[in-house]
């Protein structure tokens, strides 16, 4: 890189420094930077995908990169009838735990992130600071002391054992306080009370779309962060009716020596488990651009 | 690799260090558990169970379908050691352990020493079928006390020799019968341009299935205090052969179960393995390719014309302290463990090898085995399970001295150490884990 610039700062051009010109070679060096690392995350994919389409003799023999014979539907066929179709109930558990959990964590979060913006109370930034504290404690270290406290109530190997738990996001209330202080106006607020409309209903017709784009921010780390949590359903959960597909997929790695066709399923279900996830940031990327593209054109 | 191991060995220290803390802080729970006594129940009663042996719901089923006051509901999840010994501890911590827990034999000890397990010696039923069992299956149970009895025997992993019998044959190579023939093979095995085995860092298991074939042992108790002696002259003599092999780049060492160890068997380029009965089953799904070219024979041995077998895993059904119906779990366990149909079943659904010497005549395994050339290759393993010492006792840290072995096998095949001087670090960080977590050591 660095000769290109010499050679560069050799010719006449340099005399009348241009912007664009400078910034080509910037840009070709970040495009190449950003080629790579789209490469290296995009492999494990490629590679995930390849091997889901192989049967298990292809997928020790032939080139792991490439095709062999395509035995894709077949693949998904047997996974999805393996042990009484267990594999599509840890999708839709997966997608109960994130969905619905991401979704209550994200009104809380919000409720409590404007209210901490918008409201002056007592104790108001003591609250505040212990809330920002939870983002520091690691959910791994909350696990057994949760499964404890469950136990006394006898709640463990239940939905609402990762359902509860998950509905809490200190991180969301964090950014939803920043972001509500900044973006929704006293004097709207003022003028929704004027109107008549009680705090509740202001918060809900009129805050709220205010907020959206950390809203749907919030939704969205909490849907992965609820996706991927693998400890705290490993210490709850006994019944494989109700693990999610991470826990799920996990136990039949570990059983692999026992039945070697899982290899199969494991794969070909780790691959189809990404798709909710590519659908769900698709989906709620064009919220959260537009709404902040509308916020800076305000 | 090897951090992750280290990490999550940390992760299972640091987490059994606080469940340790809870029981002593809770102990007042533990005395009505001591009342659970031997005796029918009135009326129905529901058992949970909870093991990851694949197609374990369906064996169950069949019990319940014959005993209708006793019903047995399954819960599942991964492996022992992949998370469900945590959840077992957990629950004892939080007093809702189910009431029978599959568990393999080398990590019985921890649970016996945490106090999770319900003694079974209570039970005529159970004393009575001792004689049911292998010997040293029963050992693995009774954890070497007099009395106690902690775990009705489910499978074992006896060990034979895996061997590609075509190659062998076509270099004129003989089938080697002592650890020294086995030796002079590897030599020859190598000019050939292939690897006589596969020395796995990881699975200390293995290299303990060697130890204890050689009659050497690690751990002992005299019900009070744990004597710990990873490098008696057993152990030495395996380190410094397996030390030999690698020096002399004799034998492979891919990291087992991977791609790539599959690809080595698969590929011809290794070609025997000392391993356990369910080893067959890892090289017929593992090396596709070489169908009917593999042969069973039984193991090196250290002085020719010696007996002597080796035993890698092996499971039992154990019941937890705290259970209201220690009878008819017992009842339940001793049926799944011994009875011809439960045993046919979970050898059909996940190669469950039998503790029971009946069990090892099952007609399903009597038959000659397509992969090994039509070779009833159980046969061979039968032979073994007899000839496998039976006073081998595993300690109550097994997690915490297998990651640090395997940390220095590790190191031991780059070349940084020997086998032996990792056994030897293994065993002092094994004495300070045991101090730590407050179990009695002899010095």
């Amino acid at each position: 890189m660095s000769m290109l610039t010499l050679k560069r700062g050799a010719t006449a051009d340099d005399l009348t420094p241009r912007g664009p010109r400078e910034s080509l070679i910037s840009r070709g060096a970040a495009m190449l930077i950003m080629g790579v690392f789209t490469l290296y995350f995009l492999t494990p994919i490629w590679w995930l995908f390849i091997a889901s389409t192989k049967d298990r003799g292809d997928l020790l023999t032939t080139a792991p990169l490439w095709f062999a014979d395509w035995n894709l539907f077949e693949n998904i066929g047997d996974l999805i009838s393996y042990d009484g179709g267990i594999y599509l109930r840890w999708i839709l558990n997966s997608l109960g735990y994130a969905g619905l959990g991401a979704l209550l964590a994200t009104v809380f979060a919000g409720m409590c992130g404007y209210a901490l913006a918008k409201y002056r109370f007592p104790g108001r930034e003591l609250f505040f600071n212990v809330v920002l504290g939870g983002v520091l404690v690691p959910a791994t270290a909350l696990a057994l002391p949760l499964f404890l406290l469950f136990s006394q109530v006898n709640l463990t190997n239940t939905f609402w054992a990762v359902l509860l738990p998950s509905i809490v996001s200190p991180f969301g209330v964090y950014l939803t306080r920043i972001f509500a202080s900044a973006s929704v106006p006293d004097e709207l607020i003022e003028a929704g009370r004027l109107d008549g409309a009680g705090e509740v209903r202001t918060f809900f017709t009129i805050s709220v779309r205010l907020m959206t784009p950390a809203l749907i921010t919030v939704f969205l780390f909490q849907f992965v962060t609820i996706w991927n949590n693998f400890f705290l359903p490993l210490i709850m959960l006994r019944s494989q009716e109700l693990f999610p597909i991470t826990y799920g997929l996990f136990a039949w790695n570990t059983q692999l020596n026992q039945i070697p066709e899982l290899r199969t399923y494991v794969l070909v279900g780790s691959f189809l488990s990404i798709i909710p996830l590519i659908i769900a940031f698709l989906m709620l990327q064009r919220f959260w651009q537009s709404g902040l593209g509308n916020g800076s054109v305000k | 690799m090897q951090h992750t191991k280290r990490a999550v060995a940390t992760g299972v220290a640091l987490l059994s260090a606080i469940a340790l803390a809870g029981c002593a802080a809770g102990s007042g729970t533990d005395g009505s558990a001591d009342a659970a006594t031997c005796t029918p129940a009135d009326g129905k009663v529901t058992l949970e169970f909870t093991s990851w042996i694949p197609g374990i719901e369906d064996v169950a089923a069949m019990w319940n379908e014959e005993n209708p006051d006793i019903q047995v509901k399954v819960q599942t999840g991964p492996n022992g050691n992949s998370g469900t010994y945590q959840s077992f501890f957990s629950q004892l911590k939080a007093g809702n352990a189910p009431d029978l827990g599959q568990i393999e034999y080398d990590a019985l000890s921890s649970f016996r020493v945490q106090d999770g397990l319900a003694d079974l010696s209570a039970c005529e039923d159970v004393v009575a079928a001792e004689d049911e069992f292998i010997p040293w299956t029963w050992g693995q149970v009774t954890l070497g006390s007099e009395d106690g009895v902690y775990g009705i025997p489910q499978d074992s992993g006896p060990m034979a020799l895996f061997y590609r019998s075509d190659l062998f044959e076509a270099n004129g190579i003989d089938v080697p019968t002592t650890w020294e023939e086995y030796k002079a093979a590897a030599v020859k095995v190598r000019a050939a341009g292939g690897y006589i085995t596969n020395f796995s860092t990881a699975d200390i298991n293995q290299f303990a299935g060697f130890v204890w074939q050689n009659n050497g042992g690690w751990f002992a108790n005299d019900g009070e205090k744990w004597t710990v002696d990873l490098t008696d002259d057993a152990t030495t003599q395996v380190a410094d052969y397996w030390q030999e092999l690698l020096d002399e780049d004799l034998v492979s060492t891919y990291p087992a179960w991977t791609e790539e160890w599959n690809n080595a068997y698969n590929s011809g380029e290794v070609w025997s393995w000392n391993s356990a009965v369910w080893g067959a089953n890892s090289i017929a799904s593992g090396a596709p390719d070489t169908a009917g070219k593999w042969s069973v024979a039984a193991s090196p041995q250290w002085e020719a014309g010696g007996t002597s077998s080796g035993n890698w895993g092996g499971s039992s059904v154990a019941v937890f302290k705290g259970t209201e119906h220690l009878y008819e779990a017992t009842k339940f366990a001793l049926w799944l463990n011994t009875s011809d149909e439960a045993l046919t079943a979970l050898n059909k659904s996940a190669n469950i090898y039998p503790a029971t010497t009946d069990g090892l005549n099952l007609a399903s395994l009597k038959e000659g085995v397509e992969f090994y050339g039509g070779q009833p290759i159980y046969d061979v393993f039968a032979e073994a399970a007899s000839q496998v010492n039976p006073d081998f006792v595993w300690g109550p840290t097994m997690t915490q001295t297998y990651a640090d072995v395997s940390d220095g096998f590790q190191k031991a095949v780059t070349g940084q150490g020997t086998l032996l001087e990792s056994l030897q670090s293994a065993q002092e960080s094994t004495i300070s884990t045991l101090k730590a977590q407050a179990i009695p050591v002899a010095e």
